[in-house]
């Protein structure tokens, strides 16, 4: 009897065709876009905002040559949502914004807004009220240094 | 007694179960367990492989992920797309331009990846043009087509658009032999024998840009040319092309192009062809093609209409080119990743050749010739063969290879996959394909460097395989992993059609290259508006220019009156973002073209004729911010003699009611 058992298991191992039911542990791909927002939010500086730039040095008078150039880059980046007045148009006007910011957060925010956007107290209100995102415009270093510095001329710095 | 019975019922039952387990294989038996652990890519994750598949009859090419089967993108090459407004743009519509006009369609079959030292390089991919023959390029920075160059002297440009080894040549030879275009093609038909002749192209391609040129043709007796190889390694220089309908039939070849036993495949020595050129044996003759380019600086695409071609007599010039019996109208020509061995698949043959290629090298300095085709040198077939495999399968169409010594073979009437040996041509598994499988891709699976963890079967029929959808099924794709040693079939996707060839690289050869803007200091379009500040409309005679800027979210202008009834308007929208993935699309109500989808930093031009007097909302088509729905315009339209003046504007919010 028993062997008839067993005959019978064995037909229906043979009956499984080599079918694999193997079950193996799901592997994780490896990861392609590693998160950077895990950071605790208190590393986080509102007044020099986030990126790479810490210092920036002012002269105590305006660089007209650069003040130009970040002018020129304004009307091709920036003048479609930005009025040089306080006058809100897509985004907030720019009258007054060197001395509402220090100038490495203004730096750090013009070329990579969206982890600011993301973590900044005061641009998220900024949001709330514009409800579009700055866009990433792709300004160079020396293009935000120049706009900064016409920012600044907007503010009377002579 | 009773001991037996009891047997008796436990092997009726075990039987019963195995025939019910056994049975031919279908869509839920034929996948084992672990096929989902193998094909799932997790939300947020990316797939290992790009597949570039062709398009088929849709004449663009399809990019999908891999192993998930994903589709990524449809890169519109030879057909309209009015969703990309490719062909409707100002400034694409010359990338359609060919010497019988604009041809909005077409039926891309092959796609080729171009190479360096026989191996995959990820800079471009080229597809061909089977109905007006042309051959595109494909950036893969931007996955746009970058140049379509037109083929004069041919017809169906089927065994195209493979490569050599450094990409120095894309090939294009003819399927249907015609009189040359340089000659009078209004002749009988069935003059074909005298007057129809069969053109193979050879493309130069520039190392550094890939720019295109026909740097010559070998004219050829006419015979159908149906695919096609570049030999590599110790067969680099020399170019491989199977043929059928040597009987030269013109009317009925299902029945009168399949007597002969023996087709062939063609051997040509393409350096020797270089020599002949370089030693003016080329004869100048007098075509009309298009050559067409888009600049990525100017946004813009020119076509050139070229006049004279290089032709070369494989006739008059005896040691060219050189034939290969192959039993019963080869259609694949495949070259091993060494270089030594050509596989010929005879479609209507039940046997596969596998030629050596030292073996033809000593045939033709023996000359172990069997007389002449047409002036054409026959190699005797005993002379070029390694071997056969033997009763591999029915209907053998194409071979692809791992670089491990193994090849696979497709088999269409028998619809499966073949793995065999290429030493001792023994066959070593089959996968059966659901089904009627043409085409199959390994990826590198042409080249010197097979990655060969996947083999795709591209199918020709689906029938019961997805959720029916009327007459026409969706078109079929099967993924097989390959990394064993018995393949396993672990996914269905379905493609935009027909499937044809496609190449598979590894992802990160292309993923990391990618354009991700256009810089807009750099966009050299002459209607460019670089900021707010340049957006204007400027009237000339009953042209209208209207150079406007897109930016979240809104144009400037975005109102605009004075424009009149037989006016023609062209919107110039130049996309002022800098950011990754943020496109600006632009419609107007009535357009009888298509819309815009504008790039960041790109400028794009929809060409306008209003059909009637009055008021025409514009907007954008592709969501762009949270005020993506306030990104809108109008543009009034006056009749023709109105006085009402010109003016554009942004942001005016003065009322103005009382003015008509």
């Amino acid at each position: 009897m028993r062997k008839i058992f067993t005959l019978i298991a064995m037909c229906l191992v043979l009956a499984s065709c080599g079918g694999s039911n193997k079950q193996t542990e799901a592997t994780e791909n490896e990861s392609n876009n590693e998160s950077t927002e895990n950071k605790e939010v208190s590393d986080y500086d509102p007044k020099r905002g986030e990126g790479k730039f810490s210092n920036v040095a002012l002269s105590a008078t305006l660089d007209q040559t650069m003040a130009t150039d970040g002018e020129a880059v304004y009307g091709v980046k920036c003048s479609s949502c930005h009025k040089t007045t306080d006058e809100k148009l897509v985004g907030p006007g720019w009258n007054g914004v060197t001395i509402r910011r220090q100038p490495q957060w203004i730096m750090n925010f013009i070329t990579n807004p969206d982890p600011m956007i993301n973590k900044d107290p005061e641009v998220q209100a900024q949001l709330e009220i514009c409800l579009v995102r700055m866009p990433n415009q792709g300004l160079t270093d020396d293009e935000a240094r120049h706009i900064l510095e016409f920012m600044r001329k907007i503010d009377g710095v002579k | 007694m009773k001991k037996n019975t009891i047997l008796a019922v436990a092997l009726a039952i075990s039987s019963m179960v195995i025939l019910n387990a056994c049975k031919p294989k279908n869509a839920s038996n034929a996948v084992s367990g672990d096929a989902a652990e193998k094909t799932y890519v997790a939300p947020g994750k990316y797939d290992t492989y790009y597949n570039f598949v062709s398009g088929g009859f849709s004449g663009q090419m399809s990019v999908y992920g891999l192993p998930s089967g994903r589709l990524l993108r449809v890169i519109p090459v030879f057909s309209v797309d009015p969703e990309k407004s490719w062909g409707y743009s100002e400034e694409t519509k010359p990338m359609l331009n060919t010497s019988h006009g604009m041809v909005p369609w077409d039926d891309l079959h092959h796609t080729e990846l171009s190479q360096t030292n026989g191996e995959i390089d990820g800079r471009w991919v080229f597809g061909n043009a089977n109905n007006t023959p042309r051959v595109a390029r494909i950036d893969l920075k931007s996955f746009r087509t970058a140049e379509i160059i037109e083929l004069p002297n041919s017809a169906g440009n089927h065994s195209s658009p493979f490569i050599t080894e450094n990409t120095e040549y894309v090939v294009a030879g003819t399927r249907f032999s015609v009189p040359g275009d340089n000659s009078n093609g209004d002749v009988p038909i069935n003059s074909y024998k005298e007057n129809f002749k069969g053109h193979l192209s050879f493309i130069g391609v520039d190392k550094v840009t890939g720019k295109m040129n026909l740097s010559f043709q070998i004219r050829c007796p006419g015979v159908n040319f149906d695919l096609s190889h570049a030999g590599k390694g110790k067969s680099h220089g020399w170019f491989f092309f199977s043929c059928y309908n040597t009987e030269q039939a013109n009317t009925l070849l299902e029945v009168n192009a399949s007597q002969k036993d023996k087709d062939f495949i063609m051997a040509v020595n393409w350096k020797k062809a270089e020599e002949y050129i370089k030693a003016g044996k080329g004869k100048t003759e007098s075509v009309k093609y298009a050559h067409n380019t888009y600049n990525e600086s100017t946004h813009t695409a020119t076509s050139e209409i070229i006049n004279t071609v290089l032709v070369l007599d494989a006739k008059e010039l005896k040691d060219i080119c050189y034939m290969i019996p192959c039993p019963k109208s080869p259609h694949g020509c495949d070259v091993d990743p060494t270089g030594e061995f050509i596989v010929g698949s005879g479609k209507l043959a039940a046997i596969i050749p596998v030629f050596s290629f030292d073996k033809i090298q000593s045939a033709i300095a023996n000359k172990s010739f069997d007389g002449a085709y047409d002036g054409i040198p026959v190699i005797k077939y005993e002379a070029a063969l390694y071997g056969e495999v033997k009763k591999p399968g029915l209907g053998p169409l194409h071979t692809e290879f791992d670089g491990k010594g193994n090849a696979y073979t497709s088999f269409f009437v028998s619809s499966e996959v073949v793995k065999w040996n290429i030493k001792d041509l023994k066959v070593l598994d089959r996968a059966s394909t659901f089904y009627s499988v043409g085409h199959i891709c390994i990826p590198g699976g042409d080249s010197k460097k097979p990655s060969a963890k996947y083999l795709i079967a591209y199918n020709k029929i689906t029938k019961d395989r997805y959720l029916p959808t009327g007459p026409e099924l969706a078109q079929s794709a099967q993924l097989f992993d390959i990394s064993g040693d018995k393949m396993q079939l672990i996914l269905d996707f379905p493609t935009i059609g027909e499937p044809h060839y496609a190449q598979a690289v590894p992802a990160d050869l292309i993923s990391k290259n990618q354009t991700k803007i256009f810089k807009i200091d750099d966009n050299k379009h002459k209607y460019v508006a670089k900021g707010e500040k340049e957006s204007k409309v400027v009237r000339d005679g009953n042209k209208v220019h209207v150079y406007m800027t897109s930016i979240r979210s809104h144009f400037s202008p975005d109102n605009i009156e004075g424009i009149k009834m037989g006016d023609e308007v062209y919107f110039h929208v130049t996309n002022l973002e800098q950011d990754w993935d943020v496109p600006h699309g632009f419609a107007i109500k009535g357009a009888n073209n298509a819309e815009l989808l504008i790039m960041p930093g790109e400028t794009s031009t929809l060409k306008w004729t209003p059909d009637r007097v009055g008021m025409f909302p514009m907007y954008c088509t592709d969501f762009c911010s949270a005020l993506h729905q306030e990104m809108q315009g109008y543009v009034r339209v006056s009749p023709k003699r109105s006085l009402v003046p010109l003016t554009y504007s942004l942001g005016n919010t003065t009322s103005n009611s009382k003015v008509k």
